[in-house]
């Protein structure tokens, strides 16, 4: 069983039953349902979530992007701060990155006032947190690889040589 | 006065395309999903796209020369050393409007009123139309479900293609899926070289092979010298509208082929051309991604029509599998697959002698239509 060619399927499409991955991979369904469960016991699948395209929902829903300047001391390493910080369930992402900061956050909520008030009353309080900057997402284009544009039609002849 | 008294007997003697009649068939159903197309359904790669619009907006818009864009051309040659083939960017390649352009100058240009021009069957619909409109004599080659429709001598011999002076391959073939190795083209190249033909070797389909790598009869011992290997980015790099092939060949062939195209195309399409090339530069990633999506559907297909009970013998190639009919009526089939579960697809008869009693379906389209689709199949097939 080919682990990258059933992750790679799965990164397409998560929700394809082990019968259709297994006729994809020439492989047999108790063999995929195996690396599947393998998958998940070695922590390498840790989940599987619907792209949502939140401008077509209802519901108010905002998400921000919150860079976080940190000051290590001798006690307290990225490790303990990040631990700290993607405990809150307001944190949908949180990365340590390169470049003229050291978190990358994404914050989630049901307003602005709540995002801002969770970066102000949670995040920037941290005592090694020295400075934040927050960016509201005005809109989105493509998510996890998926435009989310109205698409193309398939405008190609229905039968052709 | 009417134009149907003046029609050329070229054109007369070749009958509508049966292809045609599944269109019109096919257009009068709603929510059709079809398995009858014959292009891939993925965009030309994004680089490849921007790099025409591009040209445009640097207001090239020009002819390029006869035989296409310099750079073009030795992109191509750098390319097609990848299936072993080495031909000179200056004389030894020509681009054209589609490699449809190409095998139809390869007919204008290499056939002779009455030259025999040897065609394996099922084949893509254009071959025996252009060797007509050239004056030439078509003489079917069928090939066998029994032998994966490959093309042996036994067939060749068996048809009379030992009188034929052209012979016309196609593999990764349209519409079985078929392909050929390299030592099953060692067989054909040693008959063609016995009975002296040249041949017209359609490798439009060369990126698409899932089990191998591309093999060409022009890369056989003494083969070079007699063989127009024709390719295009239509399929590997889903550009079908921007009409993009090229043909490879020696010196004094493609001067030929050259001679019918600067009259009669001038030049391939300019736009088309700055795509291509930035195809050929960056878009690696992109065919591979694209193929390796196709191979998925293609083992998925299979494995449908094996536990449906259909009998499909494994295609390697191209976006097609050709399975058999139960009761061996592709055309009843067909239709009653259209009328009943919505689902269009092609018969194999349309591709002419060896394609009856079979289906030509096509999985260049999305998993989630190609699983619905099967599901229709399946309830069609088993009457439920």
């Amino acid at each position: 069983m080919d682990k990258r060619s059933l992750l790679d399927l799965l990164r397409r499409d998560a929700r394809e039953s082990v019968d259709d991955i297994a006729r994809q991979l020439g492989a047999d369904a108790e063999a995929v349902a195996a690396a599947l469960d393998e998958l998940e016991a070695d922590g390498v699948v840790r989940g599987y979530q619907a792209v949502v395209d939140w401008d077509r929902v209802a519901d108010e829903h905002v998400r921000a992007q919150v860079e976080v300047d940190v000051e290590l001391d001798r006690e307290t390493g990225y490790e303990e701060i990040a631990t700290r910080i993607a405990r809150f369930p307001e944190v949908a992402t949180l990365r340590l990155v390169s470049g003229d900061y050291d978190f990358f956050i994404e914050v989630e909520g049901e307003s602005m006032h709540d995002v801002s008030n969770f970066v102000s009353e949670r995040i920037a309080p941290i005592p090694e947190v020295t400075k934040t900057v927050t960016h509201f997402v005005m809109d989105s284009y493509k998510e996890e690889g998926i435009e989310l544009g109205d698409g193309d039609d398939d405008d190609r002849l229905s039968v052709s040589p | 006065m009417t134009f149907g008294d003046h029609l050329s007997e070229r054109v007369e003697q070749v009958p509508p395309s049966g292809i045609r009649r599944f269109f019109e068939l096919a257009e009068e159903v709603d929510d059709v999903i079809s398995l009858g197309v014959g292009e891939p359904d993925f965009s030309a790669p994004w680089a490849a796209r921007t790099a025409a619009i591009d040209s445009l907006e640097r207001g090239k818009t020009s002819y390029t020369s006869n035989r296409g864009m310099r750079e073009l051309r030795e992109a191509i040659s750098e390319r097609v050393t990848r299936y072993g083939q080495e031909y000179d960017p200056e004389d030894e390649i020509i681009v054209t409007t589609g490699a449809s352009e190409a095998v139809d100058l390869a007919f204008r240009a290499f056939v002779d009123q009455g030259d025999v021009v040897a065609i394996p069957q099922p084949s893509y619909i254009s071959y025996t139309p252009g060797a007509l409109f050239a004056g030439g004599e078509p003489l079917p080659v069928p090939t066998h479900a029994e032998d994966e429709f490959k093309l042996t001598p036994e067939a060749l011999e068996a048809a009379g293609a030992d009188e034929a002076d052209v012979l016309v391959l196609c593999y990764p073939n349209n519409p079985t899926g078929a392909v050929m190795t390299d030592d099953e083209l060692a067989d054909v190249a040693e008959f063609v070289r016995e009975h002296d033909l040249i041949v017209l070797s359609d490798e439009i389909y060369a990126d698409l092979r899932y089990e191998d790598d591309h093999a060409s009869i022009a890369t056989h011992p003494g083969m070079r010298e007699r063989t127009i290997v024709f390719n295009g980015f239509s399929k590997a790099y889903a550009m079908t509208g921007l009409r993009l092939g090229y043909a490879m060949g020696p010196p004094e062939a493609i001067d030929a082929m050259n001679k019918v195209h600067q009259y009669a195309m001038l030049s391939a399409p300019t736009t088309a051309q700055y795509a291509a090339l930035e195809a050929l530069r960056s878009c690696d990633d992109a065919v591979e991604e694209m193929v390796s999506e196709y191979d998925r559907r293609r083992r998925f297909v299979l494995a449908r029509f094996e536990e449906m009970g259909m009998d499909c013998f494994e295609a390697k190639g191209a976006f097609y599998v050709f399975p058999e009919v139960p009761d061996g009526d592709d055309e009843a089939f067909a239709e009653g697959l259209l009328e009943e579960q919505n689902v269009a697809l092609v018969p194999g008869s349309v591709f002419g002698s060896g394609g009856e009693g079979h289906l030509r379906v096509s999985y260049a389209t999305s998993m989630k239509e190609l699983r619905v689709a099967m599901n229709r199949i399946e309830a069609y097939v088993t009457g439920t």
